[in-house]
């Protein structure tokens, strides 16, 4: 692909993440994931381990983190699995960046329902707030991505930036939205525009009685 | 007329449904997800009565109640359920996956039954995994949902704690754990062999078939994948009986179904409605009517994007279900609806598609690999018109090539919603063409 990432420089990689390991709290969460499959299955955790180490290099870049190899190597090493068998895991899910990123990642859905509703205006907004696609801010502070179906399409369009998303966008939410990130501050999650989840908006028109109690139908069964 | 032969059976309930009748009644999320309200609502409600039912018991429950598969295949749930082993000859445990990697453009009902109503989904995993014999199930939950891997983990949690799923689960005498698993992002691993694979840590490509999972799966042993949604309607169908779900929907196609309407109507939402509910009904009724009038129609994708679309005037009064789309030459999928208006660039929305499609194929087997980069670049070129008129056919021959010769479905899926195009809007495919070329329109011959 023309637009493939670019691997950092290996030897500065290994001597900034060579002593990778876990710190304390995630020492004893991968210990918990390991947990949940069958003895001598411990490949299964491959998945969910990669992940924490995005996040752990990302709490110790201030990024939303990358995978360097030496990291990849360390769980390999852990999971007592071949270094390749790892890179396979990590280059086939797109999740797992294999390059560093900005603060925020900002990943804008660009499949069809989103398209259908305007992703055209996210893509326009963060273009005129200086993200560029596949690239970071000088200022280290956005990555852009255009990633397929997030499965929010009754919410389109919509971003996910960092674990959080942003639904229901026009180009002005979405620069507001950066700005804010910009400026330090958490913009509203979820929806954008007056609505309850992917209820329609103005209000649902099904199983009113639950937007004000809890309701609990049994009695009404015949 | 009076000397009408035998009284017809009463025709078919297609909707509206009623709210005592729905499943998902925190849906939306108005109230709080967690285990006491979710008991409160009727969850985890006596459940060991429902597993006193009995293995066998359960399965034919399910089988009567007529539910397919609400993944998009609509393969008859309890029939699938009843494929597993009885008893282990050879010590194999058997398990139960739970498909959560909903990333079907256009599907988003699955992240509402785990964020909202997750312990539907978790009581629904210990009565299916009880009926199939297995003694876990995990639950594989796509990536992106990050939210929605939280509040699961916590509800399993929460479950836990209860009693409800572990040792002696609800007080029943049966051992069974559920565990949660996180995708990566991968379309693909929504296929239940490459889903398979992922939980056993290795890249999500399907595997060849036979031997289907239900003799060899998951480390080897027996097991069945299942939809979120088919395994959340579960409980709710053992304590209202197979009867109350045939209530709903046309013969084959009965039951309730959350429906997920996108693109171009007023208010898009995700509903639960019965089967069979005519498509300017659910349209009408919970969207707020096609943005700009129903004569601003164009076209539909009914079931998520690996199915073709059906234009306007054929899906207007179409039942949602089934064998009403397939009728119609396509299918209805998740039941992800996505709806375009005449503003829509229908070419550019199929190549969009087409072009999702090259991203997600896994590269494993070569007319796909190979296959949906190329429709997609044909796709560009036909949306700008920098084409020749005969590359529609060469188009069309080469998604035949495409289908059915790939290990999995994806080429399928690929190949579909061009066949769907090209069927259904050559003119306006040959026009670009023409206008791109400067040459006078061709005329169209008055129908």
């Amino acid at each position: 692909m023309a637009d493939a990432v670019h691997i950092p420089d290996e030897a500065e990689t290994r001597a900034r993440w060579g002593a990778f390991e876990w710190t304390a709290e995630n020492a004893e969460q991968a210990k918990t994931v390991i947990a949940r499959y069958p003895a001598g299955r411990q490949q299964s955790a491959v998945m969910p381990l990669l992940d924490l180490a995005q996040r752990q290099v990302g709490a110790e870049t201030q990024t939303n983190g990358w995978l360097p190899v030496p990291v990849m190597e360390y769980i390999g090493r852990q999971l007592d699995m071949p270094y390749m068998r790892v890179y396979e895991v990590a280059t086939f899910y797109t999740m797992y960046n294999l390059a560093p990123v900005g603060r925020y990642h900002v990943q804008v859905c660009g499949t069809t329902p989103c398209m259908l509703r305007g992703s055209d205006d996210v893509f326009a907004a963060c273009k005129n707030k200086g993200l560029v696609k596949g690239g970071t801010t000088p200022d280290g502070l956005f990555t852009l991505s255009e990633v397929e179906c997030l499965g929010a399409c009754a919410n389109a369009p919509m971003v996910q930036i960092n674990d959080d998303n942003f639904e229901d966008l026009t180009y002005d939410s979405t620069i507001a939205i950066l700005e804010t990130l910009a400026a330090g501050g958490k913009p509203k999650i979820g929806p954008q525009i007056d609505r309850q989840t992917s209820a329609p908006e103005g209000g649902p028109t099904t199983l009113k009685d639950m937007v004000t109690e809890n309701h609990d139908y049994r009695g009404d069964w015949a | 007329m009076t000397d009408a032969p035998a009284p017809a059976a009463p025709p078919p309930f297609v909707g509206p449904l009623t709210d005592k009748d729905r499943i998902f009644t925190n849906v939306h999320g108005f109230q709080d997800w967690g285990v006491d309200a979710a008991m409160k609502r009727g969850d985890w409600d006596n459940t060991k009565k429902l597993m006193e039912i009995g293995q066998d018991g359960i399965i034919d429950i399910m089988k009567a109640s007529n539910l397919r598969g609400r993944g998009g295949a609509g393969f008859p749930t309890g029939l699938k359920w009843s494929f597993m082993p009885k008893e282990s000859k050879d010590g194999r445990p058997s398990f139960l996956v739970i498909n959560a990697d909903e990333s079907e453009p256009g599907s988003c009902k699955d992240r509402e039954i785990i964020r909202h109503d997750p312990h539907k989904l978790i009581e629904g995993a210990l009565i299916a995994g009880f009926a199939m014999r297995a003694r876990a199930a995990y639950i594989y939950i796509r990536g992106e949902f990050i939210y929605e891997a939280k509040v699961l983990f916590a509800a399993v949690e929460q479950a836990y704690e209860k009693g409800f799923i572990g040792k002696n689960a609800c007080g029943s005498g049966y051992d069974f754990d559920v565990f949660v698993h996180r995708g990566a992002g991968a379309y693909i691993c929504g296929e239940e062999t490459a889903q398979i694979e992922s939980i056993e840590g290795k890249k999500g490509q399907p595997r060849l078939k036979p031997p289907f999972p239900a003799g060899a799966g998951l480390y080897g042993c027996p097991t069945t994948v299942n939809n979120v949604e088919s395994i959340a309607v579960s409980p709710t169908i053992l304590r209202r009986g197979a009867a109350w779900f045939n209530g709903f929907g046309r013969e084959n196609n009965r039951g309730t179904k959350l429906f997920q309407i996108s693109g171009h109507v007023n208010k898009p939402c995700v509903v639960e409605e019965s089967m069979s509910i005519p498509f300017r009904e659910l349209i009408d009724r919970h969207c707020g009517g096609i943005r700009g009038g129903w004569d601003n129609l164009l076209a539909v994708i009914p079931g998520g994007s690996s199915v073709p679309l059906v234009p306007a005037k054929e899906i207007m009064d179409a039942p949602m279900d089934f064998d009403g789309l397939r009728a119609l030459g396509s299918g209805l999928g998740t039941a992800a609806v996505i709806v375009m208006d005449k503003s829509t660039d229908i070419v550019r929305a199929i190549s969009r598609l087409s072009y999702f499609y090259k991203h997600e194929s896994c590269g494993q087997c070569t007319p796909c690999r190979e296959g949906t980069g190329w429709m997609w670049r044909v796709m560009e070129r036909l949306r700008t018109g920098d084409a020749d008129q005969s590359e529609i056919d060469m188009l069309f021959q080469v998604t035949k090539q495409v289908e059915g010769h790939t290990i999995c479905a994806l080429g399928d899926a690929a190949a579909w919603p061009i066949q769907g195009l090209i069927r259904h809007f050559r003119p306006e495919i040959e026009r670009r063409i023409n206008e791109n070329k400067g040459s006078a329109p061709v005329m169209e011959a008055a129908e």
